[in-house]
């Protein structure tokens, strides 16, 4: 059942990419959907019965060199399955809403055939992120981590006589290039160190590893924390995070069922993946996570800022997108990796849900996409109207504060903001709580801009502005469901209680004296391990205090009781014994719980009050606050800065290189010989070649004189 | 004793017996009349004496007291010699009868000349190999002249004479110095005396005019001289012919003195002959660029592969040997199938050579424009064409020989002669549109330019077995 579902994708980008021309152009389209959908049912068939036991379905024999003997092998657990529901729900939505999107699509002429193309590409897309997420080894994962780079590469670049679409494609391949470098690096290490590439074998080894030291540039290095860096500038690189992110922005350019596919649901969250799915070495590497978390509070925060004065309707949510995903490294970083996958989860039908919506606003006001040229639109496309309402009340976090009710994003943002504060990472929690506040300020004033206030732009875009086809506007409904139910449904068991947690994950859980265990890991190993988790141990100290008296039972009914007793490997995550963020988290303050909802609240009143009430503010606030205004507008110069710093340089390099060094010397060389030298001997010969006998006779002469000579000198004559 | 030598040499004899009841035969009847009949006649006893040869005995025996070889490498370089004569031969026929050259000695004398091959590449001794190489001389003098009353062809002929003189007489002068200083004219003798580092200055002086002497037949720099002008002036049956055989027997000769003579002062001579070779693959490489003749052009390209040939016998090694024996069979299918296409080349009925005259051929002849295609990547060396893994033959060898230098100035060469082909390539297909040549679709010429391409083509499966033949050749040779 697994292997169809991951070949089920591939099967129908072949017949669709390469069998349309006898098939037909429908046949083909509908071919690769249903082969799209048959693996999503299946997904969910196994997400429902896997009970918990990591499982290994061999394929076939993958590589065979020296020490290096891996399998092409499907690694299925909680993590895969989590992974295979929201690849091919989300890439089966997708597949149905292009039907109606790509519909005659502006870009290309009557008659030009183009659909299969992209269907084929989105098929090859999810094929390659699904062999991406059940992988064995890195290796194979490096294999559909590429693959997912070429399929996105080749899907923003789908209006390939744009330009500028051309220009964001290869952006977002060499961008994603410098992360690769690291996780190639970070592979290589891991092989070096391990002498293996499989996961099990890499478990096994992590304590092991966190004892080692290597070097490497010029300086030692714990051998956990290096390779947990590199990795992670791999994953920087997929997920767009703070350095390595500005090719997600541009990735826009891209037709909108692909920024929700790829840049939203599925390809960049790879990153968030990696990092849940090395959750045994993060556990060893303190430093590694630590820089995890910092980063991912910096990007959430930074990338909100933009997205706050934006008017590109799917650059917000690209914005939005770089955001949550920073909220998802923060939970990763601190240990919390369950609720990293919450929000993963969580994400991926609300943020897959925003951007089919933003397309079909974009479809209906014929690809228009400056929301300034928006306004009231929510009686002309109700539908789309609901959807995207319900997609904003998602990500703004809206449900009812210290309960467990509310949309899909309130559950796991809180989950995310809870671990960062019980993590002890204050910069990562009051980062993430402003971010949370405007958040809320950039999707409200989305919806506002989108559907309220006067028509603004274009009168005749306005008076054709139309409701979508079906075929867009189920893949809304589906979404809209997951987006309310997703959080409240799977709470429990992603941030539930430890037992249920660990049930989940297939992780054991020690039901009695928890703490006691704990207390004798702390005192007996681990040095390194507290020594630099400060703050961490910090936290664990005071939260021991607290237990001193069992007032915990009391204070949170008792839900310290269970702890996580498994080794690295067993389940589908790993939490080191001293791990209590989960524990914490659920005993975090009230006025913790509360405050992202408070900043939810005071963003959304905000943006009421700018978009609604007071349409002039945001002009007048930009006026009086130019240069932030502008310092926001620009995305804090970051393309500007890369272009000074890295791209005029390589481009003067390569420059000279073809001028000089090509041009010049390598073509000046070879013309010089073939122009010059050449022509300079053949005219030699001609010359010597007279005509007369004796001129032929006096060559030979002097041929043989000189043998003669050469002989007598240099053969050595007795 | 008699009994046993005559035996040896029966194929020699028999070609010899024919050649001359043909020429009394001819001479007492309708004399030119007979000439069509006595062309395919030679060419199919050339044929049926090289099928002998190659099924006949195998091992090494000698007759007259060691004057004469037969051993595989004699065996295969006949072989080689009798079927390129017998095509050529065949070629020829149709081509002279049209134009009035075809004279009943034409294949009498071709006959002669393979006599005098088959005997320089068995020779075991300096006088055997001095009649052997006149034999052939002065018939191959005679037939470059051909047409008498042509100015061109006449004084090709002369040409070609007087510095064939010159060039025997070098050859004789080396000869005796050998002789002076070794006390014998048999190889088996010589190489005794021969030995590295203890070369006496007589015997190097020998060595040295006779390499000139070789080396003039073989037409390597600085002794190439005659090779354009008589190319050129030679009806281009005769043409064809004399950059065929005549190369295949006098690179075998050469290889059998050096090995056969002086094989133990490989070092001495390895020198030398790497140098001939590096200056006829360059000046070959150079001349022919500045060619719109394409018969003046093959001739510069002969020239050069000669040069190629010779880094085969520089390595001075069995591979070395090997390499020469297949790359002088390569380029002999190569020539055969190229000047078959050349021979076809005319327009109003007369010969035409310019190149340029192949402007756009492709549009009108694509079959044969591809064939002319093949032979020409061939020629250059473009793989996959059986050219390419002769020349990568005789690189190899030369560099395990520790003549690296030699093997890297041997692909540069060939990249610069490749120019000259690619040329030709380019006129066909991309050229401008210019005058038509004549639709002249002559069936045997035409079956010889396509078999030769499908030759270069197919080859490179298994070389037809020609590796296994030349390596058995070459330990023959090589001891």
């Amino acid at each position: 059942m697994e292997t169809i579902i991951l070949f089920a994708p591939l099967v129908g980008a072949l017949i669709c990419g390469f069998g349309w021309k006898y098939i037909g152009e429908t046949a083909a389209l509908w071919v690769s959907t249903g082969l799209l959908f048959l693996a999503c049912l299946l997904s969910w068939i196994v997400f429902f019965s896997f009970d918990g036991i990591t499982q290994s379905i061999p394929v076939l024999r993958f590589i065979e060199s020296g020490t290096l003997a891996t399998e092409w092998a499907i690694r299925l657990d909680r993590l895969t399955a989590i992974m295979l529901i929201v690849v091919t729900t989300v890439s089966a939505l997708v597949h149905l809403y292009s039907f109606g999107y790509m519909d005659k699509d502006p870009q290309w002429k009557e008659g030009e055939v183009y659909k299969p193309r992209f269907f084929a590409y989105l098929s090859f897309f999810t094929f390659a992120m699904l062999s991406l997420v059940t992988s064995d080894n890195l290796v194979q994962m490096f294999f559909g981590w590429e693959g997912v780079g070429v399929a996105s590469y080749l899907l923003i670049g789908f209006y390939y006589r744009k330009p500028s679409a051309n220009a964001a494609a290869m952006k977002a391949f060499i961008v994603n290039r410098v992360g690769d470098f690291g996780f190639a690096l970070g592979i290589f290490a891991l092989f070096f160190l391990v002498d293996s590439i499989s996961f099990d074998d890499i478990f096994a080894s992590v304590s092991t590893l966190a004892e080692t030291n290597v070097t490497f540039l010029w300086s030692d290095w714990n051998a956990a924390e290096l390779i947990g860096v590199l990795l992670f500038i791999g994953a920087m690189g997929k997920s767009a995070q703070l350095i390595l992110h500005t090719w997600l922005p541009d990735a826009m350019e891209g037709p909108t069922p692909v920024s929700a596919l790829i840049h939203a649901a599925t390809m960049v969250t790879a990153g968030v993946f990696l990092v849940c799915r090395m959750s045994p070495l993060y556990e060893f590497a303190p430093g590694a996570a630590a820089f995890i978390t910092v980063l991912g509070a910096t990007t959430a925060f930074f990338a909100a800022t933009v997205g706050l004065v934006q008017t590109d309707i799917k650059r917000v949510i690209a914005y939005s997108t770089c955001s949550q995903l920073g909220y998802m490294f923060v939970a990763a970083g601190v240990g919390m990796y369950s609720a990293a996958m919450f929000h993963l989860f969580t994400h991926a039908f609300f943020k897959a849900l925003l951007f089919l919506g933003a397309g079909s606003v974009i479809h209906a006001m014929h690809h228009e996409q400056d929301m300034m040229n928006y306004g009231n639109l929510r009686k002309k496309i109700p539908y789309t109207f609901a959807a995207m309402m319900i997609g904003t009340l998602a990500i703004t976090g809206v449900g009812i504060p210290l309960t467990t009710i509310g949309f899909a994003g309130f559950l796991s943002k809180d989950a995310v903001i809870e671990s960062a504060y019980a993590g002890g990472s204050g910069y990562g929690f009051w980062l993430l709580v402003i971010a949370a506040g405007m958040t809320s300020f950039y999707s409200w004033r989305l919806i506002f801009l989108t559907f309220y206030g006067k028509e603004r732009g274009d009168k005749h875009t306005h008076e054709h502005a139309h409701e979508s086809p079906m075929t867009m506007l189920v893949p809304l409904g589906v979404l809209s469901l997951g987006a309310v139910f997703a959080g409240m449904i799977w709470y429990s068991n992603f941030f539930g209680h430890a037992d249920q947690v660990g049930k989940f994950y297939g992780i054991p859980v020690s039901e009695m004296s928890a703490d006691g265990d704990d207390a004798s890991h702390g005192a007996s190993g681990e040095d390194k391990v507290s020594d630099s988790h400060d703050t961490h141990a910090n936290a664990e100290t005071s939260h021991a205090a607290g237990d001193d008296g069992h007032g915990d039972d009391a204070a949170h009914g008792g839900e310290h009781h269970a702890a996580f007793i498994g080794k690295p490997g067993e389940g589908a995550l790993y939490f080191a014994p001293d791990n209590h963020v989960l524990d914490d988290a659920h005993a975090a303050p009230k006025w913790v719980k509360v405050s992202p909802f408070i900043a939810m609240l005071i963003g959304l009143g905000l943006s009421y009050l700018f978009y609604i009430v007071n349409p002039e503010l945001p002009k007048k606030l930009a006026e009086n606050q130019r240069p932030l205004y502008l310092f926001f507008k620009n995305k804090w110069y970051f393309d500007e800065l890369y272009d000074a710093i890295f791209v005029k340089p390589a481009l003067a390099l390569g420059r000279f290189l073809w001028k000089r060094g090509d041009g010049n010397v390598i073509d000046g060389f070879l013309n010089g010989v073939a122009m010059g030298v050449v022509p300079f001997f053949t005219r030699l010969a001609g010359k010597a070649q007279s005509g007369f006998i004796f001129t032929y006779a006096f060559w030979m002469v002097l041929g043989i004189a000189a043998l003669v000579t050469w002989m007598t000198i240099g053969g050595g004559a007795h | 004793m008699i009994q046993a030598d005559l035996n040896i040499i029966l194929p020699e004899i028999v070609l010899s017996v024919y050649a001359m009841l043909a020429l009394v035969g001819a001479v007492y009847t309708s004399k030119d009349g007979l000439a069509p009949v006595l062309t395919w006649v030679t060419a199919a006893l050339m044929f049926v004496l090289g099928i002998w040869i190659a099924t006949g005995s195998s091992g090494t025996e000698t007759a007259f007291n060691g004057m004469f070889i037969n051993d595989g490498f004699a065996r295969f370089s006949k072989v080689t010699i009798l079927f390129s004569a017998a095509a050529i031969l065949i070629m020829s026929q149709e081509y002279m009868s049209r134009r009035g050259l075809l004279r009943f000695e034409y294949p009498v004398l071709v006959a002669l000349a393979a006599v005098g091959m088959m005997m320089m590449v068995s020779s075991g001794d300096l006088i055997a190999l001095y009649m052997g190489l006149e034999l052939q001389s002065l018939a191959l003098y005679v037939v470059a002249a051909l047409r008498r009353d042509s100015v061109k062809s006449t004084e090709a002929g002369l040409k070609y004479f007087v510095l064939g003189a010159l060039s025997s007489g070098l050859l004789l002068y080396g000869a005796s110095l050998v002789y002076g200083f070794a006390g014998t004219t048999a190889f088996a003798g010589i190489i005794q005396t021969a030995h590295h580092g203890e070369l006496s200055l007589g015997l190097l002086f020998g060595l040295v005019f006779l390499i000139s002497g070789l080396a003039f037949k073989v037409s390597a720099v600085p002794f190439h001289m005659w090779t354009p002008d008589v190319y050129e002036g030679s009806p281009t049956p005769v043409t064809a012919f004399f950059a065929t055989a005549p190369k295949m027997a006098a690179m075998a000769l050469f290889a059998r003195v050096m090995h056969d003579a002086f094989g133990n002062a490989v070092a001495d001579w390895q020198q030398v002959i790497a140098l001939l070779a590096l200056l006829s693959m360059f000046l070959g490489a150079f001349a022919a660029i500045g060619q719109r003749d394409i018969k003046r052009l093959m001739a510069y390209s002969s020239i050069a592969h000669m040069g190629y040939a010779l880094m085969g016998l520089a390595a001075g090694t069995v591979l070395g040997v090997q390499a020469l024996l297949v790359y002088m069979a390569i380029y002999v299918t190569m020539n055969v199938g190229t000047f078959a296409f050349i021979l076809m080349m005319e327009k109003d009925g007369q010969p035409v050579t310019d190149i340029t005259a192949l402007n756009m051929y492709s549009k009108r002849e694509p079959g044969k424009a591809l064939a002319l295609l093949i032979l020409m990547f061939s020629l250059a060396g473009v793989p996959p064409m059986l050219g390419f893994f002769g020349k990568l033959y005789v690189l190899r060898a030369a560099y395990e020989a520790g003549l690296a230098w030699l093997a890297v100035a041997g692909v540069i060469a060939s990249v610069i002669g490749a120019f000259y082909y690619l040329r030709i390539v380019y006129y066909m297909y991309f050229g401008e549109e210019g005058d038509a040549l004549d639709e002249n679709s002559s069936p045997v010429l035409w079956g010889f330019l396509m078999a030769s391409a499908a030759v270069m083509v197919l080859g490179v499966i298994n070389m037809f077995g020609i590796e296994g033949a030349a390596a058995a050749a070459a330990v023959t040779l090589v001891n």
